[in-house]
This record gives C-alpha cells, sequence and structure tokens, in this order.
C-alpha cells in the first residue's frame, strides 16, 4: 500500500520531469523564429517521421499504465481485508459534528459507548463497522488508512491495524455542513494489557459519594444536559450528543477540537456557539454559579 | 429551388464590391437595442458567451481569494462558517458551469462556422437561446447568491446534507433549478455543434480535414446530450425530496444517497471531459501556426479526442472509491481511470512533436500553449495516482484532490483560452494585443498558478482535508496554506493583467489585417473582423491547412482549396449543405433571420422556474404558457425558410 502510494508517485514525478525535459528540448533544440509584423509571411514546411516518436512515447506510456492497473489490482486484492482475522469490531456512527463509537461484546453488560476518542490495541488488525447516521461523513485516520465514508442507511466496513502504541489524529474528511472542519477524533493504540485496563475502565461508573457543590453540580448536569448526554450508571441518559462517561480520560473537547483544559472545558459549556458556530450544543441557560457547579461534577468523570 | 437552379447562380470572386454589399445587406444585424436583443449571428453570440463566460470567471475568482484569506492560516476568524460555504460552493459552481464549459461554447460558436466554411451554425436561432437561457440562469443563481441564499453544499451537493432536512432555506431549490435551466441551455447549445459539423461544412472539408477544434466540441456536444439528462434528473428529484414530499433521497423511507452521486457523476465525470477537449483543440489548432508546420498525428489526435471521452463515460465511479462499494467494481473502475491517460498521452506527444519538428515563434499566444503541455501533465499524473483506488483512500477528499483538479482546469482549459483569446483576438476585433503585457501576463498567471496550486499536493500528502473552512495549527500546513494565498494572489494579478491587454487592445492594438499570424485555416481568409455574412463565396477545401498549399512541399496534388470562387449564395441567408463524411454538396440550407423568439423562450422558462422555486404555482403555470406560445411562434411555418407546401411545379 506504501509501496504503491510511492510507486505511482516516483512514476508521476519521473514523466513530468521528462515531458517538460522534452519540451524544454523542443522549444529550444533550434533557433526559433522571431515574431514579427502582423501578416508577415513566415516559413512553412513539414519535416517527415515525427509521428514515430508519438508512437513510440504512446507505447512505453502504455507499458507503464498497464503496469501500473496491475499493480494497483494486486494491492487493491491484498488490503480489502486484514491478514488475520480481527480481534475486535467497534462500531462508530458520524453525527454532525461528533463520533459516536460503541464497543460491542458478546456479554452485554460489557458493550459500551463513547464519542471521539478511540482506543484500539497495537499490532492487531481491528474492524471498523460504519453506521450511517444523519448526512455522510468519512472515517479517516491518515496515519493508518482506510478511509471509508459513514453513510445513512447503509453499514460500511473498514480494518486498520496500529504498528506500535501511539495518539493517531482522525478526522471527517467528507463535507457534511457547518463544522464539517471541526469533526476529528483521536486513535490511541495501546499495547494490548493497557487496552484491556481501558475497557474495563471505561464499564465502571463515577464515584458516588462526593462534595455538596458536586452533587449539586451532578443535578443541574442531569437537568441541563441529560437530555443530550449520557454519564455511565447516573440519570443522565441522552443520546444525542457524546457520551461523557470518561470524559476527563479524553485529551480532547468539541471532537479534536479543543485541548481538554479547565478553561477550555468552562468556556465549551458556557458557550459552545462562540467556539464552534452551528454546532448542535446549544448555549445553556445556566447562572455563572451553576457552570462552576457542573464544570466541578464533569471534572469528576474520569 | 433545387440545387441545379442554384448552380446557375453567378459565382464571383470577393474583389466584386456589389456581392458582398448585397450579402451584407442581407446578413447584417440592424444597430439598435432591438437587433441587439433579436440576433441570431453567432459571432455576436460568440463574443456574449466568452464575455458572460470572462465575468463569470472573474466573480469565481473573487469568490476564491476571499476563502483563501480565510485559510491563509490556522484558526482564523475573517468568514463564518455558513459564509464559507457559501462562496467554496459559488466558485467550483461558478467555474465548473458558468464559465468553463460557456467560455469554450463562445469561442467555438464564434468559429466553428469560419473554421467550416459556413454563413452560421446550423441553428441560428437555438444558437441564441442557448446564450440567453444561459444568462438568465447565472443571474438566477447569483441572485439567489446576492440575497444571501446562496447554494452552500459544495457544487456536488450531496445528500443528505443537501436535503431539506439539513438545509431548510431556499438556497439548494436555487440551485437545484437553477442547473435545469443551464441544462437546457447547454444542451440546446450542443444539438447545435453536433448538426453544424454533420451538415454545414464547406464543399472538400471531409471528416479529416476538420480543425481539431471542431472534432474536440463534437465530442463534448454528442457527450453532453448524454450527460446532462443524468444531472437535471438528480437535481429534479432532489427538488422534488425538498418540496413535493417524495422521497427519493430519504433514508427513512427507502431512498439512497448514493443515488445521488451515480447520476451526478454519471454526468460530473463526463462534462470535465467536455470543458477540457475543445480547449485541447484550440491548442492542437494554435500551437501548429507557431510552429510553422502543421499538427504532427492529426488522425491520431483527432481519434484521441473521441477515445477520451468515450473512456470518460465509463470511470465515474472514481469519484466515489471511498462509499463502500464492492472490490470488484472499484477494481473496473480504477483501471478504466488509468488507461484513459493513454489517449491523452497520444495528444501531448503528438503536440511535443510538433514543437520538435518545426520552428517555434515565441507569440504571447504560443507560450501559453507551450506551458499548457507541462500543466496538462502534472494534472494528468495527479489523476494517474488518484485512479489507483488504494491509493485514492488516502488522498481522496484531501487537499491532494484540489490541486489534481486546478491543475486540470486551470492547465487544460484557463490557460488554452487566454492563449486562444491572444491568437483568435486579432480576428474577432480587428487588433493585436500588447505582446509586452502579454509576457508579464503569461509569467505571472504561469508562476502565480503554480504558486499557490503546487503547494497543495504537499498539504494533500499531509491529510489537509478539504472543504474546511478553517483548520488547526500544529498539522505543519500553516506554510502550505500561507503560500496559497500568496500564489493565488499573484495568479489574479496575471488575469487582471489579461483584462487590462483586452481592454487596452481593444482600443489601441495594431491593426491585425486578414492573416496576422500567416496561418493556415480558413477563418484567416476573410477579414477581421469578418464580415455579417463570413465568406464572400463559399470556399472549396483540399487539404487541412488551405492557406499553406502553396508552401508545403509535398503538396503537389492538382486539387487545390479555392477561396477566391464559389458559390454566392445571395437569394437570401443561406448557407451549404454538404453530406456528413466526405462534404460534398447536398443542399441549400435557408438560414433564419433575427427574431425575438428566443430571448422571449429564455424568459418565459425562467420565469417558469421562477415561480417553482418561490413556490408561486400561478407563476409558473403563467410561465409555462408563455413558452407554449412562443414556441408556436417560433415553429409558425416560415415560407422565406422553405417551411410551407409550395405548389408542385413542372
Amino acid at each position: 500500500m506504501v509501496a504503491l502510494t510511492w510507486g505511482v508517485l516516483l512514476v508521476s514525478i519521473a514523466v513530468t520531469i521528462a515531458i517538460a525535459v522534452l519540451l524544454a528540448v523542443g522549444l529550444w533544440h533550434r533557433p526559433g523564429i522571431k515574431p514579427s509584423a502582423p501578416g508577415a509571411a513566415l516559413e512553412v514546411q513539414r519535416t517527415q517521421g515525427g509521428l514515430r516518436w508519438v508512437w513510440i512515447g504512446v507505447a512505453v506510456s502504455s507499458l507503464i499504465l498497464l503496469g501500473s492497473v496491475a499493480w494497483t489490482m494486486q494491492v487493491l486484492a491484498r488490503v480489502t481485508s486484514p491478514a488475520t482475522q480481527p480481534a475486535l469490531t467497534i462500531e462508530v456512527t458520524g453525527r454532525q459534528w461528533w463520533w459516536q463509537i460503541r464497543y460491542l461484546s458478546a456479554d452485554p453488560s460489557r458493550s459500551f459507548t463513547t464519542a471521539n476518542e478511540i482506543h484500539i490495541p497495537a499490532g492487531v488488525p481491528v474492524l471498523f463497522r460504519l453506521v450511517g447516521g444523519d448526512v455522510i461523513h468519512s472515517f479517516w485516520v491518515p496515519a493508518l488508512f482506510g478511509k471509508t465514508d459513514v453513510i445513512p442507511g447503509q453499514t460500511n466496513e473498514t480494518w486498520l491495524q496500529a504498528r506500535a502504541p501511539g495518539v493517531y489524529q482522525g478526522q471527517c474528511t467528507e463535507y457534511c455542513g457547518l463544522q464539517h472542519a471541526r469533526m476529528g477524533f483521536l486513535l490511541i493504540a495501546d499495547t494490548p494489557a493497557a487496552f484491556q485496563d481501558w475497557w474495563a475502565h471505561q464499564l465502571q461508573s463515577p464515584a458516588q459519594a462526593m462534595s455538596p457543590e458536586v452533587n449539586v453540580g451532578r443535578s443541574s448536569f442531569n437537568v441541563h444536559c441529560g437530555s443530550c448526554h449520557a454519564v455511565r450508571g447516573t440519570d443522565a441518559a441522552g443520546v444525542l450528543g457524546p457520551d461523557l462517561s470518561h470524559l476527563m480520560t479524553h485529551r480532547t473537547l468539541a471532537a479534536g477540537m479543543l485541548a481538554n483544559d479547565a478553561a477550555n472545558l468552562t468556556h465549551w459549556i458556557s458557550d459552545p456557539q462562540a467556539l464552534k458556530p452551528g454546532s448542535m450544543m446549544p448555549k445553556p441557560d445556566i447562572t455563572a454559579a451553576e457552570l462552576a457547579e457542573i464544570h466541578s461534577y464533569v471534572d469528576t468523570l474520569n | 429551388m433545387a440545387v441545379s437552379d442554384y448552380l446557375r447562380v453567378v459565382t464571383a470572386t470577393p474583389a466584386k464590391p456589389a456581392l458582398a454589399e448585397r450579402l451584407r445587406r442581407i446578413w447584417e444585424t440592424p444597430a439598435g437595442i432591438g437587433g441587439w436583443i433579436s440576433t441570431v449571428d453567432h459571432k455576436q453570440i460568440g463574443i456574449r458567451y466568452i464575455i458572460t463566460a470572462f465575468a463569470f470567471l472573474i466573480a469565481g475568482g473573487v469568490e476564491a481569494l476571499i476563502f483563501r484569506l480565510q485559510l491563509a492560516g490556522p484558526n482564523l476568524h475573517l468568514l463564518t462558517p455558513e459564509q464559507y460555504d457559501q462562496l467554496f460552493t459559488m466558485h467550483g459552481m461558478t467555474m465548473i458551469f458558468l464559465y468553463a464549459g460557456p467560455v469554450l461554447s463562445g469561442f467555438s460558436n464564434y468559429l466553428w462556422p469560419l473554421l467550416l466554411g459556413a454563413r452560421d451554425m446550423a441553428l441560428p436561432r437555438l444558437n441564441a437561446l442557448s446564450y440567453w437561457i444561459y444568462l438568465c440562469a447565472g443571474i438566477f443563481l447569483y441572485l439567489a447568491f446576492a440575497f444571501g441564499f446562496g447554494p452552500n453544499d459544495g457544487w456536488f451537493n450531496y445528500v443528505p446534507v443537501a436535503a431539506r432536512a439539513y438545509d431548510g432555506g431556499p438556497n439548494i431549490d436555487f440551485y437545484s433549478l437553477g442547473m435545469i435551466l443551464l441544462g437546457l441551455s447547454t444542451t440546446v447549445g450542443s444539438i447545435n455543434f453536433v448538426v453544424t459539423f454533420l451538415r454545414l461544412r464547406a464543399p472538400g472539408m471531409s471528416i479529416n480535414r476538420v480543425p481539431i477544434l471542431a472534432w474536440g466540441t463534437l465530442t463534448a456536444s454528442a457527450a453532453n446530450i448524454f450527460a446532462i439528462p443524468a444531472v437535471s434528473l438528480a437535481f429534479f428529484l432532489l427538488w422534488m425530496d425538498r418540496n413535493a414530499g417524495t422521497h427519493f433521497f430519504d433514508v427513512a423511507t427507502g431512498g439512497q444517497p448514493l443515488l445521488w452521486q451515480h447520476l451526478f457523476w454519471m454526468f460530473g465525470h463526463p462534462w470535465v471531459y467536455a470543458i477540457v477537449l475543445p480547449a485541447m483543440g484550440m491548442v492542437s489548432d494554435g500551437l501548429p501556426v507557431f510552429c510553422r508546420r502543421p499538427l504532427v498525428g492529426y488522425t491520431p489526435v483527432a481519434l484521441a479526442t473521441v477515445a477520451t471521452m468515450v473512456l470518460g463515460f465509463g470511470v465515474w465511479v472514481h469519484h466515489m472509491f471511498a462509499t463502500g462499494l464492492p472490490s470488484v467494481s472499484l477494481s473496473f473502475f480504477s483501471a478504466a481511470s488509468i488507461i484513459i491517460a493513454l489517449p491523452s498521452a497520444v495528444g501531448v506527444f503528438a503536440w511535443i512533436a510538433t514543437i520538435w519538428a518545426g520552428k517555434p515563434v515565441f507569440t504571447t499566444a504560443f507560450m501559453f500553449f507551450a506551458s499548457f503541455i507541462v500543466l496538462f501533465t502534472i494534472g494528468g499524473v495527479s489523476g494517474y495516482m488518484t485512479g489507483a483506488v488504494p491509493v485514492d483512500w488516502q488522498l481522496t477528499d484531501t487537499y491532494f484532490v484540489v490541486a489534481h483538479i486546478h491543475y486540470v482546469l486551470i492547465g487544460i482549459n484557463v490557460f488554452p483560452v487566454v492563449g486562444a483569446t491572444y491568437f483568435w483576438f486579432p480576428k474577432f476585433t480587428g487588433r493585436m494585443m500588447d505582446e509586452r503585457l502579454g509576457r508579464w501576463n503569461f509569467w505571472t498567471m504561469f508562476l502565480g498558478f503554480n504558486l499557490g496550486f503546487f503547494p497543495m499536493h504537499i498539504s494533500g500528502l499531509l491529510g489537509m482535508p478539504r472543504r474546511v473552512y478553517t483548520f488547526a495549527d500544529g498539522m505543519g500546513w500553516d506554510w502550505l496554506n500561507l503560500i496559497t494565498t500568496l500564489g493565488s494572489f499573484v495568479f489574479a494579478i496575471g488575469v487582471l493583467l489579461f483584462v487590462i491587454n483586452i481592454l487596452v487592445s481593444h482600443r489601441r492594438g495594431r491593426i491585425a489585417g486578414n492573416n496576422p499570424w500567416d496561418a493556415p485555416t480558413l477563418e484567416w481568409s476573410t477579414s477581421s473582423p469578418p464580415p455579417a455574412y463570413n465568406f464572400v463565396v463559399i470556399p472549396t477545401v483540399a487539404s487541412r491547412h488551405p492557406l499553406w498549399e502553396d508552401r508545403l512541399e509535398d503538396n503537389d496534388r492538382q486539387q487545390r482549396s479555392e477561396v477566391n470562387r464559389g458559390l454566392a449564395l445571395d437569394q437570401g441567408r443561406e448557407s451549404l449543405g454538404t453530406t456528413a463524411l466526405d462534404a460534398e454538396l447536398d443542399v441549400i440550407l435557408k438560414m433564419p433571420k433575427d427574431s425575438y423568439t428566443p430571448v422571449i423562450l429564455a424568459l418565459t422558462l425562467t420565469t417558469i422556474l421562477t415561480g417553482l422555486v418561490l413556490h408561486l404555482w400561478w407563476l409558473a403555470i403563467v410561465g409555462a404558457l408563455a413558452t407554449g406560445i412562443d414556441i408556436i411562434a417560433w415553429l409558425w411555418p416560415d415560407a422565406t425558410l422553405g417551411e410551407t407546401a409550395e405548389p408542385a411545379r413542372g
């Protein structure tokens, strides 16, 4: 796959240079004729044999093109499915303008939903089932290939494999409306052991015993945010927006747009339209005190 | 009257002023606003097409410059997302539909009868209609933009994001109906070109003697007739979904978003060949003049033109490689998308061979034609790269594709069009364009274009998606975008110099005379500008380069082209109909005079669509009735056109 990309790129560069050189030599290998007054007669002549070079050029081009077709078909056949059975299937739904991620298990109590941050075990292929939501989006992690559209009414599949643990950026790659530019995600490849720990952690609910401010914040959150957002094991069960169960373990907010720090979080909760105009999250009707309380609760969602 | 009656009409030389004056009175459109509106003169229509198209080129360019300011760096706030979405959509729509096709129609309209040795296009009123509908459609679409309802989901307008549920205002309704209207213009224009090619060539201009521009436009026109119904249907189904409660694209009730993509790209891909093949034809005709020899490989180039277009109908899925279609399907379209480079290679090698075997004359026109070869190649190889499906999966929807499309569109349409303007401006206006300003024009455009668009290959390879109103910092894209913005402004200055050169030269250019370039084809045998009737007598053609026959050593056959003797055809507006392959004399064609029916029809059709878009159903009905009346008036049998029954003659 990488070889094919480099291959066609190098062929392209070589062809461009070759044509440019042929053109340059053609232009300057003989003195030209100086343009003169309009209407002046200039010499006209026709030498034979030019057509032979056209056929030579076409023949060389044919070999390159046919070879490219053969190589392409070979690579396409190889990358359509992974070399080994995928260890895991993750379900991704594109929503304007964030990513819903569902980890499914044969045991329903081990299934969970998250948003905008995907973890996978490194070193093994992972299958992604792309379930269409509202409009067409496209799921792409540039460093790991696999770009595939997420289309309403159908389920597409792609597979990714990270050779080594690391953090990989992803983004929507099909124009999907106002905030297409800000529909990113992170894909984090963990060692297999760390991945299992991460999965186990996702199944946990937030701690119950909290400070009074946090308790007030939780109620406030459930009222103002719970109709769209869900936090596992609490009364907040909204499905219109991202699942926030472990938001504080995420590195970014607003689908990869903002670093997840205190200032950004406050700003995002208080006025999402100022940061991401047109996004589906309305400016909440809360006082500054309520904002602080909600923030203190969200801070506990580790 | 039979053909034999006309053969008894006196053949005349242009030295006889009486014949010229007679023809002038028959053909010339009277001065004044009435004449201006009702003219069917292909030269006036061609100029209007070109000027209107250049106006849209500038509008589309300004739109791009504005959003390039927004994209000059990361996280800028010059534009809101909604403003950006309308600007990038208007930019694409304007350039692809309101500039690239019409400008080539304009040049072809003006030049074809002169190249082919005829007095007009086959269907002069239809010709006028195609222009007026184009103008009305352009105004219709731009009024939407002016009122803040411009199309805003990309020129490609995918569903569901363009459906009523996700785009509730009238923006997409304007787009859908405006495009249906524009499709009528392109379709009638295409029909006109096909009929003209088959019927109106001068005697002796067999199809292997036709200028490559005619091959290019013919091929594009035949393709358009098949392709445009697909997109008109797509827009009509979308309008119905949005306004009449249908569910063609609505997933919840069994509709298919991919249906839109198939219908759109079944049109869209042939369309992009239709907007470059005539331009390639202009280079194939113009470049040899500045190499002082005929084109190397005329027949392969003509056949390659047709082959490209035919193959162009078999590649549309390459716009959909990431949509989850089965591998078998992707394989076929991938192979076709790579192989289609082959007929293009024929052209590239033919042009280089012509330069190599000729003696270059470095005029501004020649510089645009010669540089086009390199830009074509770069655009072609980036297309070849994306033709390989696994590679496309990395490159599609990134700035790499933006680089590709601009190298092919600016490289294969704009550069030849600018070169063609320098080449044929003397014929259109009687004056030369300024060569010194032309050099500045060329270098600014060439350097600005490459500075602006080459970096996009790199930002695409670095993962920058397209159609984004902003981008994050720290991605490695900052410098590339800044350079792109700067380059685009340099390119815009080049376009400005081009416009200045046109305006200045029109007033003060050197007088050109009939044949300033000592070129070989028929248009250079007439005055500059040509008279309304084009040719005093219908020429007879014996080769591809009638005016060079004396000087090409191998042309020692008895038959020579004849431009000074021929049929006068001065019994009214007449041109000659010849047979399709060999252009043997067949029939005298009676041509219609200037008429108001075309412009009125354009207005009544626009009225129908205005009623539909504003939900004023009474207005649509009024428009439909007026359309019916105008069509009846248009088709009413006219004795001067031989449309009434004649009493039987002995």
